[in-house]
């Protein structure tokens, strides 16, 4: 009898990265419905768009390097992209800004650099930074959100589809009208008004911890990174470092003195903190690979994070600490090496 | 790494009084790296060992491990079992393994990491078993002197049934004082359970086997290691230690994960030491052995026969009713197939060896050679064809399992580029071919065979750059 002939080792692990990419999808979803519920149907088109834009991107990309498409498009990377950046961006996005990003993401920082694994910066993120640098006015009003205390006119399916594609509002509905800052921004612009926080977070836009709303949002992103963590699709390091690195510090500030720093709490629950610690600091290509080097590199977008959002002029840092911490990869990979058996 | 709790003591190169003592430690050492699954033993482990029928022909290769013999025979020859048929320049020789007339001395396709052709004695077997006459009992080794011991174990053709065969007398002289021997029971791969029903049913001999090779060696003291998933047999080997009384023979449990059966990282696991780079067990003080080969080396002193049989697993979903047996050396691997029930399911791949490391064989007309530890009848489902390959995504699931602690994805990128200094820098050499980096691997990169290509290339010729 015949038998085929491989090469060692004849057993494989059934994990693949279409699977892992299935997975973080799965784990994004309860936090989608949260955000969908709080505040509106448009991280849905956003979503459609981002992930429309991303894989005619990526099968574009790849037809010009010349790559069969079918399988690298069946990993699922650029709808997890895709996906990211959708969260990141406001309910209320214009079509084309969200699909600048996407493309920009997919195109430039991915495949411009090599394509999957080849990306030295965070796809996602490096499209949302290129969208706040180019378009800062159309990323800073988001909706407030759906808690009963707040008035506020809610925008139908139809309605913020209409704006997704048009640009334009119902008659006698004003973009100000339905937008409000974020709870970062707002704490932001008011303690640079010498307000304290007592005074700030009066405001309903805030809830127990962070925003209202947001408070849920995280913690149902959480729960998604809980199951990553259990699936094995990600690692503690990353997110534990990256936590750590960004509430140690606002905890000194915090006991120093409370009336001027938002707790710790309220970092941990406002603007990407935990989407970037689960599911975007962790993103395998862009972030170190060694235990000990995902430590060091989790601490890193923490303390910046917190750095600029203590120091810097954008209310959040998520994005650009990730982006900045991406860049120290080599470095950081290079310094954590493990010693070999033996040596 | 390890667990502790033990007396772990002194450098290496210093001698017994500074020894590590192993006693019966339930604790199992759990090792950092490696891969924990399915193991697949049950299947061939519910059954005691049993004895194959003498094949009607021996096909016995002439090749074991780096060494080539030189036939003793010509064609026409009659044999008796035992009777030395080759000898290689070490001095280890090879056996008829059945009585009959040898029929040809020639190349025969021989299992190997690819199929290949090699030097065989092929003996057509006649009449009744007859042993040769210098198939000796010896009642008392330990009277016998060192190097005596080793001359009679080379001559008995005795080398490492665990897969290597590497010729056991030269590890059991190997000009250092050694500290302890580590009696090698943690059959790691999955599927193969040949060392476990050793084990199980033959305790006594394995701790005969190791005193005579300590007694060889001038150690003290040595440690039988088994893995935490074979209960039976660490009951059976903590019985048959009691009932030897105190031998210097301790017994630990490691975690079943693979590869901790690797000598290096068997070492490190039950003495926290690790061998140093391009050195071996020894340099430390530590000799290692397979517990079927000092079981041969306890019948060898017992009964005076000589390497002419060895426990085979015949196992995988492809046979009907797998099991252990104890085959004579070149017996057709299509008899060991019949005896476990036939093929059922039509196997798509036969192994020998495990699914880590073993080889994939182009068919099964082959035959038992002192390296077949199990013969893996795998259907499809069990062991998939492997998926195209996708570009790493550096999910560093690779770097996690390494035992060898290299960093696997960087490796095949320096291996891409053909960048040599890097692939020295980050330590091909320290790889130990174990596959754990490819079984985890999502992106399914051959990532080990690669490595052994590049190796290979490697020691092909010397002055590549590096
Ligand atoms: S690099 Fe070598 S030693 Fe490490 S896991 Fe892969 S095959 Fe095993
Ligand atoms: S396991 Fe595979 S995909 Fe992951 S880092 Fe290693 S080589 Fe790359």
């Amino acid at each position: 009898m015949k038998f085929g002939v491989v090469q060692a080792p004849h057993w494989r692990n059934a994990g693949d990265v279409a699977g892992m990419m299935r997975e973080v999808l799965y784990a994004l979803a309860p936090a989608a419905v949260a955000y969908t519920y709080f505040f509106g149907p448009g991280l849905l088109l956003n979503i459609v768009v981002a992930a429309t834009v991303a894989i005619a991107t990526e099968a574009l990309a790849l037809r010009l390097r010349g790559r069969t498409s079918r399988l690298a498009l069946s990993d699922g990377s650029a709808l997890v992209c895709a996906v990211l950046l959708a969260f990141c961006l406001p309910p209320l996005t214009p079509w084309w800004v969200t699909a600048c990003g996407s493309a920009f993401a997919i195109g430039v920082a991915k495949h411009l650099y090599g394509g999957l694994g080849f990306n030295v910066f965070n796809p996602a993120m490096a499209g949302y930074v290129l969208l706040l640098a180019a378009f800062p006015g159309y990323l800073a009003g988001w909706l407030p959100p759906n808690v009963g205390d707040l008035d506020y006119r809610a925008l139908s399916l139809a309605e913020s589809a209409t704006y997704t594609v048009t640009g334009s509002l119902p008659p006698g509905v004003e973009l100000d009208a339905v937008t409000r800052a974020t709870p970062l921004t707002v704490v932001k612009a008011e303690l640079g008004q010498m307000r304290t926080m007592g005074e700030i977070v009066v405001d309903p836009v805030f809830g127990d911890f962070g925003g209202a709303g947001w408070e849920w949002i995280g913690n149902f992103i959480t729960l998604g990174g809980l199951w990553l963590l259990y699936r094995g699709i990600i690692r503690w390091q990353v997110p534990a470092a990256m936590l750590a690195g960004l509430m140690l510090p606002a905890l000194l500030l915090y006991l120093t003195d409370a009336e001027t720093h938002p707790s710790p709490l309220f970092h941990l629950y406002s603007g990407g903190t935990l989407l970037g610690a689960f599911f975007i600091a962790t993103d395998p290509v862009s972030s170190a690979v060694t235990d000990r080097g995902r430590l060091v590199c989790g601490a890193g977008c923490g303390l910046l994070t917190f750095a600029i959002r203590h120091w810097g002029i954008y209310p959040d840092g998520v994005a650009v600490a990730v982006l900045l911490m991406n860049l120290a990869v080599p470095t950081i990979d290079r310094y954590t090496r493990p010693r070999p058996y033996g040596y | 790494m390890t667990a502790t709790g033990h007396v772990m003591s002194s450098s290496p190169g210093t001698t017994d009084s500074t020894a590590p003592r192993w006693r019966y430690d339930p604790q199992p050492r759990r090792p950092d790296w490696g891969i924990h699954g399915t193991t697949f033993k049950n299947i061939s482990k519910q059954t005691p060992i049993r004895i194959a029928p003498l094949p009607a022909q021996a096909t016995l290769c002439l090749q074991q491990g780096p060494f080539t013999a030189t036939p003793l025979v010509v064609p026409g020859e009659r044999v008796l079992t035992g009777q030395p048929i080759a000898v290689d320049t070490g001095g280890t020789r090879i056996h008829a393994s059945v009585t009959g007339r040898v029929s040809a001395v020639g190349l025969r396709p021989v299992p190997g990491p690819q199929p290949t052709r090699a030097p065989c004695v092929v003996i057509q077997r006649e009449g009744d078993e007859e042993w040769h006459e210098s198939c000796e009992p010896v009642a008392d080794p330990s009277r016998l002197a060192p190097a005596e011991v080793c001359r009679r174990i080379a001559a008995a053709g005795i080398v490492g049934l665990g897969g290597a065969l590497y010729p056991t007398a030269r590890k059991l002289a190997p000009g250092v004082p050694i500290r302890a021997l580590l009696v090698n029971g943690v059959e790691c791969e999955p599927w193969i359970t040949c060392d476990e029903v050793l084990l199980r049913e033959r305790a006594a001999s394995v701790i005969a086997g190791a005193r005579i090779a300590m007694h060889a060696l001038g150690a003290a003291h040595a440690v039988i290691a088994v893995e935490g998933d074979m209960p039976e047999a660490r009951v059976a080997v903590h019985d048959a230690l009691q009932a030897a009384g105190d031998s210097g023979i301790g017994l630990a449990v490691v975690t079943a994960k693979y590869p901790a059966g690797g000598e290096r990282q068997l070492v490190q696991l039950l003495t926290g030491e690790e061998v140093p780079a391009g050195g071996l067990p020894r340099d430390l003080g530590y000799v290692v052995q397979n517990a079927g080969t000092l079981a041969a080396i306890a019948t060898l002193f017992r009964s005076g026969e000589p390497l002419v049989a060895r426990i085979v697993t015949v196992t995988g979903n492809g046979v009907a009713a797998p099991g252990n047996f104890e085959a004579r050396i070149g017996t057709p691997l299509r008899q060991l197939v019949d005896l476990a029930g036939g093929y059922r399911y039509p196997p798509t791949r036969l192994l020998m060896g495990g699914p880590m490391m073993g080889w994939a064989l182009p068919d099964d007309d082959l035959a038992v050679t002192k390296a077949t530890n199990c013969l893996v009848a795998a259907t499809a489902a069990e062991l998939a064809p492997p998926r195209p390959e996708m570009p790493c995504i550096r999910c560093g699931e690779c770097v996690q399992t390494c035992p060898a602690r290299l960093l696997p994805h960087e490796l095949h990128a320096a291996l891409r580029r053909g960048d040599y200094a890097t692939l020295a820098a980050l330590a091909l050499d320290a790889c130990i071919e174990c596959g754990c980096c490819d079984y985890v691997c999502p992106s399914a990169i051959p990532l080990t065979a690669r490595f052994v290509a590049a190796r290979r290339q490697d020691a092909a010729e010397p002055d590549a750059p590096s």
